[in-house]
């Protein structure tokens, strides 16, 4: 997926291969796993005379924020799905806590 | 009305009652684990009553004990179908109860089995996407790392668990910062907490206009977050963790996004509930409070189960 990100044009099964040049894979395991991000979404690809061209559905940043924003929405459900460490407190009350906390740390060191 | 039917209704309303004070009582933050018990135990609870309630109503007089008397009833409309006009305004009431029964039976049982499905489908594209993007890092042994500014940390439930950590909060928290996150995503995972969350999301998802659903799907949403601290407080100095907490959850809002401007204003006071507690300890609660917070939780479930299946008149 990785050198799908970073090509500019669509590749092809053979293009790819030869990008993936630290690991030793197999043309068939290449084509296979190309065929899966397809099927899934995450590739795009379109026939060029007679072999499949390939290319990412949506940029990196794209799924990254996806990611994110479904981990950090609020609603129950999603709180059902994924449980977040700290849902958002409001700056001035935190920054307050941690100045009183960061005194208390000094006081107990010094 | 058969003495089964004044009890359940007793208990479904006892339930509500006392989830609403349940909600805004002080010592379920002292020992959050025997409060989780008690919301299963009144959630399952009012459920069993409610829907026995109105099955015993609908169904009075064709046996003994709530289900046998609603099968037969039921097998009865069915095998005289279609039915008699003449009914009399009491058998049609009773004829409500029973539909009305019956429609909310299925739909508690639908609300878990979606909701169930929305969590399954939401985890599986969080578990491909990170498949994709994440990598692992020294710094977090054993978690996931997202690189996104902005700071956040949570787990993904389910077969094939993870912790990730995004790289906005890998930069905002030191290492033992760090261990403490971990430890407290860690508990959520071991306990399966997600497992305990998610009937009352159902429940919210259902009966959203139902100020007790939402007190409730608040309450317990905020309980397993105080018991997983209490789990991460074995083994990480307090301090690091009440830090941790304090500096993910000030930097939360700061996602480049519209989709997050809804983010919840109540939780504000959620997080500085959990670093006062987590600084300032409150004693447990002893170990009598507990066993009878587990025996009511025990007695809301079992005494709607025993009026449905004894064979009672």
């Amino acid at each position: 997926m990785d050198v799908l990100w970073e090509a500019a044009t669509p590749l092809s099964v053979r293009a790819v291969s030869g990008l993936l040049t630290d690991r030793d894979l197999a043309h068939t395991t290449v084509m296979t796993v190309l065929d899966r991000l397809a099927k899934k979404g995450f590739a795009r690809r379109e026939r060029s005379g007679r072999a499949w061209h390939y290319r990412a559905a949506e940029s990196r940043e794209a799924y990254v924020t996806e990611l994110m924003l479904s981990a950090l929405d609020q609603t129950a459900d999603r709180q059902a799905a994924l449980a977040r460490f700290a849902r958002s407190v409001s700056g001035t009350e935190a920054e307050a806590l941690l100045r009183a906390l960061g005194a208390l740390g000094e006081a107990a060191g010094g | 009305m058969s003495a089964a039917v004044v009890i359940l209704a007793a208990v479904a309303t006892g339930c509500v009652l006392s989830a609403s004070a349940l909600a805004h009582a002080r010592w379920p933050r002292r020992s959050p684990a025997a409060a989780i018990l008690l919301w299963q135990g009144i959630g399952l609870g009012w459920g069993l009553a409610a829907v026995g309630t109105l099955l015993g109503i609908g169904a009075a007089g064709y046996g003994p004990g709530v289900a046998t008397a609603t099968l037969s009833r039921v097998a009865g409309i069915a095998a005289h179908w279609p039915m008699r006009p003449e009914l009399s305004l009491m058998a049609a009431l009773r004829l409500l109860c029973l539909a009305a029964g019956l429609a909310l039976l299925l739909v508690l049982c639908w609300i878990l089995v979606a909701a169930s499905a929305t969590v399954l489908r939401a985890r599986q594209r969080q578990r491909m996407l990170l498949d994709l993007l994440a990598h692992g890092d020294p710094k977090v042994p054993g978690a996931l790392v997202v690189d996104h500014p902005a700071a956040a940390a949570y787990c993904l439930p389910g077969l094939r668990s993870a912790i990730v950590v995004s790289a906005g909060a890998l930069a905002l928290l030191d290492d033992h910062e760090l261990a403490a996150v971990l430890a407290h995503e860690r508990a959520h995972l071991r306990e399966r907490h997600d497992l305990v969350l998610l009937p009352f999301a159902a429940l919210l998802r259902a009966f959203r206009w139902a100020a007790v659903a939402r007190m409730a799907q608040r309450a317990v949403a905020l309980l397993i977050e105080m018991h997983a601290d209490d789990r991460a407080l074995r083994s990480r100095p307090a301090r690091e963790l009440a830090t941790a907490l304090l500096r993910v959850g000030a930097a939360g809002g700061g996602v480049p996004s519209g989709a997050l401007a809804a983010a919840d204003v109540t939780a504000d006071g959620d997080v500085t509930a959990r670093v006062i507690r987590i600084l300032r300890p409150a004693p447990g609660l002893c170990p009598a409070a507990r066993v009878l917070a587990g025996l009511t939780a025990t007695g809301a479930v079992a005494i709607p189960v025993l009026l449905l299946v004894l064979p009672l008149r």
